[in-house]
């Protein structure tokens, strides 16, 4: 088991490598510098400019940069965005629990009722339920998500009033961002009503958000489900008089679960990317909006670190989700 | 029968906490205002977008002179009264005494307003030896741009409330320019305590100034929640708090409108106005903006350097269906010359071609320019104040120049890479806007169509004409209104005769906002301050 | 002396061993049909597909030409639409009906050549990491996890900014994005056929690695390559809405369906029309697509096709 981890981890760090090396010539390849972002219409006098980078450290050849970064990166520093002057790290800090509380969210929108959807449709295929389940969860990922976020907002938002517009909380509220998950904060503060606000405000985002991984959970729950239910254990439990429900739960469910794990654990990679559409949508102020505009912007600390940071997580949790998985399936551990 | 009274009571409990909790927020009355991008941060000096001027400048700070409400006329603010040298190269500015700086519970002034802050602030720009002057990441982008660095000589003090400004040549805009947010004066006293503690990036995050609201804090991408100065000079503000909440998207901003979420909505979309009036519970405030929206054409492009073929696609293009169909009917004027009427100068002789398309393709065929030949149109993403929809404007020009035998090749592309291909004379057409910064018809020309501006790539049309260049120069030198005026409506002519432009539209700046607002003044630069608005 | 035996068998007619067995093409159709599902999307698909080979001549106007006194007409259904502009028109007067057709060129162009820029190099660097597994195997499939690692949105949005918006730069920009997934799958398919014993075979026979990779081993991995060329052929078409609607797509006035999309959201007040009627084609188009992805690999995968 300890060689498995150990193997894993250290296919890691080429990885982290590389990650480093795509983000800090990616960002750089793109055309334009800060600087000239900055003065916009604006003249940009040669010598001032000239100046500026030199400041910033652009005007030192590539591979000299790319090891400046590099060290820093070794001692923990992440840099200072170009534009605000604060730390990647703070910054990150501040916006990553807005986004990373939507993605929990969305998860468990798309987990509950993925799960519930997938196993009854399992259990009762064929049926009508069975197959609107599958047709609507097909639908799921078929449609463009900021589509789907507008037509919800003009339903439920605008016609209905249901639900709030955008944003995570009423203004009036005012909540100081002690973790940043604005559900804590608003238990942690004395502002009354403020917490079932930030619930209504963050139903709508959450369903846009988890729409796909609900139908891909669905999905892959009810055909993991029945090749479970197929399986001769299976009929060996039920000749032995368990009740139905044991037998789905304890002995079905139980390993129809461990492909979805894997799904569960694909998704992230998902989330992120659609939490920058629906951060766009409904101004979530999330991570997705600010590492789009900061590529607009040319901020390259904020670019390289952010997007960094973010592949650190994904990868972080396949990596964790690898092992879950290896020690449910024996088999995959012992693989060359 | 028990359960049921219970069940029933408490539920009337609920309702009242419920409905007393709403009504106990309704107390207070916050002024929230829906802005609609993110402040870039709070040391106004680094930055040029409207949006950090709004959150920075308008509420945080003063500067030695303002614009009167509504207006570009220069009103004294922190300087009581000013006299000019007959040579119009010394300015002397006598401070207003009495004036306050923020009390936060970062910082707490040990003296009021004085000349070692105007000092401060305006030496910080122009000094390379001033301690502060390399404490920012890109540098000053107005005060730059602007050549101040080449205009200021010298920026003393005779006394602790008098300031005097020496420039290197007469500048008739210079009051207007010492009106503009760049100019703002920061706590010299602050700045030591910062730079003593060396937390300098501090005066981004948590600034001081004299301004009518004390910054309380900014969520990140999400509000900046600030609280009125009791101390103002002017006044408390009469609002209980200001928060401005940042939503990015136009419908959006009108969504939370009528939800009363926010209970002012800048920039809506012109088309969205109609709606807005009519709807009895909002208002709209508009005013004839200092804006131009134009299309550059490159006059060192091998067609587009014969006047006779920028004269044919100025012929051709149907400007009058292209404002009402950008921003609605009446909500622009249609562009003639450069900058708006509104300021002087403005030549009213001159006038847009009629549409013949018949003459244009003539004077094409004069020209010897061959059908089916194709110019590109470089346009940015997404919209803005000058132009909602630039595509839009692209898309209506294209079918336009098809009609006399042009192809418009239009390449929508990402703003930064389209100014630093623009700035390098890389499109044939530049489509592109100004907002003018302090109402002086130099604050349009000089930047855009000036010969300097041709060779620093500024001047997109790098259209370089030395008889406007000498009325231009010769007006901002005279101090004498009239003779400006006289000098303005000359150089319009002469760029009238050239036509480096396709010349769009002046749109109207509107301002959304609940029937129950009031004291909110609209300012046809665009800007926004609060100072003195509240909800009734 | 005759063999009595040989006398009474009747001569034996050579009997066709082809309608004993049904061709792999006849049963993989017989199993597609099967799926109801499927065929409903092949059928709209076929629709899609005429609209584009035929759309100059299906169209009933040009998608480019602005009819300036018809802006923003409701479709003929409610009130003020005409029978001349079917679904509508948008904000420049220009038919929404022959701007969904021509935009099924568009898209379809933009789904069929991100996958073929991306299945080819996929099949290849994926048969290079099966057949390699010491040392050129791990390092390509490092370099595929470090483009999974970053969200695909982002890397889209980063390639497009360096190589600029237009058609050809985002089926360049989808194409990268969707490499990775081809290579693992394939990558997965060859290391579990290597250990077969036609391949041993083969190789005893004296195979060369090139006939070894494309002739022995490759077609069986088809399968799930088919598959999953359908499923990324529907989410190119996402992705290409998606850069369309963060503006970074195909230039004006080319009518993809995503960018239709994203300059519609203004009007979504007050035309609901040119917002919804877009988005429901891109939705209808990709169901279909995915329908018909299920149903192949229903068809093609040996362990379903004896289901109960």
């Amino acid at each position: 088991m300890l060689s498995f981890i150990a193997r894993r981890l250290g296919l890691l760090i080429p990885t982290f490598f590389g990650i480093t090396l795509l983000t800090f010539a990616l960002i750089r390849l793109i055309p334009g510098d800060p600087v000239e972002v900055m003065m916009g219409e604006r003249r940009v006098d040669p010598e001032m400019h000239a100046q500026a980078m030199e400041r910033l450290g652009l005007n030192k050849p590539l591979p000299a940069q790319y090891l400046d970064y590099i060290g820093k990166l070794a001692q923990g520093d992440l840099g200072e965005s170009l534009r605000t002057r604060e730390s990647v790290w703070s910054e990150f800090t501040t916006l990553f629990p807005a986004t990373l509380e939507l993605a929990m969210a969305a998860l468990l929108f798309a987990g509950v009722v993925g799960l519930l959807a997938g196993v009854i449709a399992a259990l009762k295929r064929g049926s009508l339920f069975d197959h609107g389940v599958m047709g609507i969860s097909l639908a799921g990922y078929s449609m463009p998500i900021f589509w789907w976020g507008l037509i919800l907002i003009m339903f439920f938002s605008v016609s209905l009033g249901w639900t709030p517009v955008s944003g995570r909380i009423d203004l009036l509220y005012d909540i100081e961002p002690k973790t940043g998950f604005m559900l804590i904060d608003t238990l942690l503060s004395d502002e009354e009503g403020s917490f079932k606000d930030a619930v209504m405000h963050l139903i709508l985002p959450a369903i846009v958000l988890g729409t796909i991984p609900l139908a891909v959970i669905a999905r892959m729950t009810r055909s993991s489900m029945l090749e479970v239910l197929r399986e001769d254990y299976i009929r060996t439990a039920r000749a032995k008089g368990l009740s139905p429900a044991r037998v789905v739960f304890m002995h079905g469910l139980r390993n129809a679960l461990i492909p979805v794990l894997t799904v569960f654990g694909l998704q992230v990679g998902t989330l992120l990317a659609g939490a920058v559409l629906t951060e766009t949508i409904f101004s979530w102020p999330g991570i997705g909006k600010w590492l789009i505009e900061a590529i607009g912007a040319r901020d390259y600390p904020v670019v390289q670190n952010g997007i960094l940071l973010i592949a650190c997580l994904v990868i972080l949790v396949n990596f964790v989700v690898d092992i879950l998985y290896g020690l449910a399936n024996p088999r995959i551990r012992h693989q060359r | 029968m028990h359960a049921v009274t219970k069940k029933t009571s408490a539920l009337r409990l609920l309702l009242a906490t419920l409905l007393l909790g709403s009504t106990s927020q309704l107390a207070a009355k916050p002024l929230v205002v829906c802005t609609e991008a993110s402040p870039e941060g709070f040391d106004v000096v680094q930055y040029t977008t409207a949006v950090t001027f709004d959150a920075a400048a308008e509420t945080l700070f003063n500067r030695l002179v303002d614009f009167k409400p509504g207006t570009t006329d220069v009103q004294p603010a922190l300087a009581e009264r000013w006299d000019i040298s007959a040579d119009g190269l010394t300015y002397t500015f006598h401070l207003r005494r009495g004036v306050k700086f923020h009390t936060t519970d970062y910082f707490k002034p040990s003296r009021d307003l004085n000349a070692d802050d105007v000092l401060w602030s305006l030496r910080r720009q122009l000094d390379p030896s001033h301690p502060w002057h390399d404490k920012t990441s890109i540098g000053y982008p107005y005060f730059e741009s602007m050549a101040f660095n080449s205009l200021l000589k010298s920026v003393d003090k005779t006394d602790d409330y008098t300031v005097v400004i020496t420039l290197t040549r007469p500048e008739a805009p210079l009051l207007r320019d010492m009106a503009m947010g760049f100019t703002s004066i920061y706590s010299a006293e602050y700045g030591d305590q910062l730079l003593a503690a060396g937390k300098t990036a501090e005066l981004n995050s948590k600034p001081i100034g004299t301004g009518p609201f004390i910054f309380q804090r900014y969520n990140k991408d999400a509000q900046v929640r600030f609280k009125p100065n009791p101390d103002y000079f002017r006044g408390k503000p009469p609002a209980d708090a200001l928060i401005f909440a940042i939503a990015t998207d136009s419908n959006v901003r009108l969504q939370k409108l009528r939800a009363n979420e926010c209970q002012v909505a800048l920039y809506p979309k012109p088309d969205d106005v109609p709606s807005i009036v009519a709807d009895p519970r909002l208002k709209v405030a508009q005013t004839e903006a200092l804006v131009t929206g134009y299309i550059a054409m490159n006059t060192q492009h091998p067609y587009l350097s014969d006047v006779r073929v920028r004269k044919a696609i100025n012929m051709a293009f149907d400007r009058q269906t292209h404002v009402d169909q950008l921003f609605g009917k009446g909500n622009a004027l249609v562009g003639v010359n450069p900058y708006p009427p509104s300021m002087i100068g403005y030549n009213t002789d001159t006038q847009n071609p009629p549409r013949d398309l018949d003459q244009a393709r003539a004077l094409l065929k004069q020209a010897g320019v061959p059908q089916g030949t194709v110019i590109t149109l470089f346009t940015r993403n997404g919209g803005g104040p000058t132009n909602p929809n630039p595509r839009l404007s692209a898309e209506m020009l294209q079918a336009d120049l098809a009609q006399i035998g042009l192809k418009l090749d239009i390449r929508v592309m990402e703003w930064a890479e389209m100014l630093r291909r623009a700035k390098k004379g890389e499109a044939d057409l530049v489509s592109s806007g100004w907002a003018g910064d302090n109402g002086d018809p130099d604050n349009f020309l000089t930047p855009l169509l000036s010969c300097e501006a041709a060779s620093n790539g500024e001047n997109y049309a790098r259209w370089c004409n030395s008889k406007f260049q000498a009325l231009i120069t010769r007006a901002r030198e005279v101090s004498d209104n009239e003779e400006r005026a006289r000098l303005y409506s000359e150089a319009l002519t002469v760029y009238d005769e050239d036509q480096p432009w396709i010349s769009m539209a002046h749109p109207k700046v509107f301002t959304a906002m609940r029937e129950n607002v009031e004291g909110y003044v609209i300012s046809p630069l665009t800007s926004n301050n609060f100072a003195t608005t509240r909800v009734k | 002396m005759t063999n009595p035996t040989a006398k009474t068998l009747s001569p034996v007619s050579p009997v066709d061993q082809s309608l004993l067995y049904p061709s792999p093409y006849k049963e993989f159709w017989q199993a597609f049909a099967r799926n109801k599902g499927a065929v409903m999307g092949l059928a709209f698909m076929c629709v899609v597909v005429f609209c584009a080979l035929f759309a100059p001549w299906v169209a009933p106007h040009d998608p480019s030409e602005q009819y300036r006194d018809f802006l923003l007409t409701p479709p003929v259904w409610l009130e003020g639409g005409t029978w001349q502009f079917i679904l509508g028109t948008d904000e420049l007067g220009r038919d929404l009906l022959s701007r969904l057709i021509q935009g099924a060129r568009l898209s379809l162009l933009i789904g069929l050549s991100s996958v073929v820029i991306s299945l080819i190099p996929g099949i290849l660097l994926g048969l290079l990491a099966g057949f390699f597994p010491h040392f050129v195997g791990p390092s390509i499939m490092r370099l595929m996890d470090v483009m999974l690692a970053l969200p695909s949105l982002l890397l889209a949005v980063a390639i497009v900014a360096i190589l600029g918006p237009g058609l050809i730069n985002t089926v360049i920009a989808i194409a990268i994005v969707s490499l990775p997934s081809y290579v693992r799958l394939t990558r997965a398919a060859v290391m579990g056929e290597l250990n077969r014993d036609y391949v041993t075979a083969a190789r005893l026979a004296g195979a060369g690695l090139g006939r070894l990779m494309f002739v022995t081993v490759l077609p069986n991995c088809m399968a799930p390559l088919i598959v999953q060329a359908t499923l990324s052929f529907s989410s190119a078409i996402l992705d290409a809405a998606a850069l369309g609607f963060l503006g970074l797509g195909v230039q004006p006035p080319t009518p993809e369906w995503g960018t239709m999309l994203a300059s519609a959201r203004d009007y979504i007040e007050r035309a609901w029309w040119v917002v919804s009627l877009p988005g429901l084609t891109i939705l209808l188009s990709v169901l279909a697509i995915n329908l018909m992805g299920d149903g192949l690999r229903d068809a093609l995968d040996p362990k379903l096709k004896n289901a109960a």
